[in-house]
């Protein structure tokens, strides 16, 4: 099935419209959420250009992820309404194991950026921090459009959600995860087992 | 004069669809209850057939022979066929981007063409690129969407794959309207290049996308509902100008739920 996945880079929000925007009521500044997504792209590549095995590349990259990004707001946004019901043991089960999941699956794409680069180009203000807009240049790939958002909510920076090419995160897990509760009748237990071989 | 002939009855057929597309758009306004995950599919169990059938054709046939050409055909050759059929597409990508009243889309896709067809080789070099112009896309279900037709329902298409009745009218109309696909309709042997300079490179595609395509078609607990999804959150940023990620879902903020 030709799955079409146009990848074009756009023109992001520029400096002077996020500057029209009410500034967010947090402290984190624009500098310090550049900072967090500049140092991100960074350890990445020094992961994927370190040498390493396969595996250990694999495993570095859940690291990264689990350390920059806040997992915790990240799986109670994937469990949507069926969290309600859930109660607090189940609930931290369900975030240990999708911290697992997601960075399987999501430390697996940035292996696609094995002799590639990113680069962070603008920066504009979003309700609960801002959005950092980066492109990604990879090897035998147009240019594509990466943002981050980033945060200090969780008591730290972290970044909680990633577009690319308007595809995010956040939306796209809840769908999955909301499918997984579905095939197992509303049964998070049941889904927490899943998940971890999942991913 | 069959090419004079086909062109015309292609513009009837346009027209047809364009009013098609206008009434589809007035009659499948969703309701509210619909609306609220910002996906609108009333025809989901036909759709469901139809990705499956679609699963089937990509597991026993796509998918495994873009590995064979993968396999046998070196990548820079790969690459030569998806430029080649490109640049087929730019006289299409031209004609919407005026449609649109994008005179700097039509410019550039205009010259790409000139380009690429002639210093380009017959468009198998990328010689627009080289030069830094930049590279433009866009189609006719876009040109609908500038023109204020609503998305419409959410469908799946035969082998196409997933689409919106307002991009499943503009991909009927890109295809007739196309002048390459309409040369296509004459008796010549130059029929069959375009057709295949495309599944050329939608099997290259394919091959070179696997990992995606893969996790979403064959490790997800529903591959309908995931692909919809991300087709949809795709096709919007590309016709929303790279603003899809615009807070104007409130949900989308984890925070403040």
């Amino acid at each position: 099935m030709p799955f079409k996945l146009t990848r074009r880079a756009f023109g992001i929000g520029s400096a002077a419209s996020a500057a029209l925007l009410a500034s967010p009521a947090v402290a984190l500044t624009e500098s310090a959420a550049r900072a967090l997504v500049d140092q991100v792209v960074d350890e990445i590549q020094v992961v994927i250009n370190s040498g390493k095995s396969e595996s250990a590349i694999l495993g570095d990259l859940e690291n990264l992820f689990v350390r920059y990004a806040d997992v915790n707001i990240m799986a109670q946004y994937a469990l949507g309404n069926d969290g309600r019901s859930a109660s607090a043991a189940e609930k931290r089960a369900f975030s240990e194991a999708f911290k697992g999941y997601i960075a399987r699956k999501y430390g697996k794409q940035f292996r696609d950026f094995i002799g590639g680069r990113v680069e962070v180009n603008s920066a504009r203000a979003i309700r609960s921090g801002y959005e950092i807009s980066t492109t990604a240049y990879l090897r035998g790939q147009s240019p594509y459009e990466v943002n981050f958002h980033v945060s200090d909510r969780s008591g730290t920076n972290k970044f909680f959600n990633i577009y690319i090419e308007g595809v995010n995160l956040l939306l796209t897990e809840r769908t999955e995860i909301g499918s997984m509760l579905d095939r197992r009748g509303g049964d998070i237990n049941a889904v927490v087992a899943d998940l971890k071989s999942a991913g | 004069m069959p090419l004079i002939s086909s062109l015309q009855s292609s513009a009837k057929i346009a027209q047809a669809l364009v009013a098609a597309a206008v009434l589809t758009a007035c009659s499948t306004y969703q309701d509210p209850a619909t609306r609220t995950a910002g996906i609108n599919d009333p025809y989901e169990a036909e759709n469901r057939q139809v990705h499956a059938f679609n699963k089937g054709l990509d597991r026993n046939l796509v998918r495994p022979v873009s590995k064979g050409y993968a396999a046998v055909v070196p990548p820079e050759i790969r690459d030569t066929v998806n430029n080649f059929s490109t640049n087929l597409s730019m006289p299409g990508v031209a004609l919407n981007s005026l449609l649109q009243g994008d005179l700097r889309g039509a410019g550039l896709a205009s010259t790409r063409f000139v380009m690429n067809t002639t210093i380009g080789l017959a468009g198998f070099v990328d010689a627009a690129t080289e030069l830094n112009i930049p590279q433009h896309d866009t189609d006719f279900g876009e040109t609908l969407a500038v023109w204020g037709v609503g998305e419409g329902a959410y469908v799946e298409l035969p082998v196409i794959g997933p689409s919106t009745q307002r991009d499943a009218v503009g991909f009927v109309t890109d295809v007739l309207t196309n002048p390459l696909t309409v040369v296509t309709l004459n008796t010549s042997p130059e029929q069959y290049i375009p057709p295949t300079a495309m599944a050329g490179a939608v099997l290259n595609d394919r091959d070179r996308l696997s990992g995606t395509i893969d996790s979403i078609l064959y490790e997800s607990a529903d591959s309908y509902a995931l692909s919809r999804s991300i087709y949809l959150q795709n096709r919007r940023f590309e016709l929303e100008g790279g603003d899809a990620s615009d807070e104007v879902d409130p949900f989308l903020d984890p925070y403040d739920n």
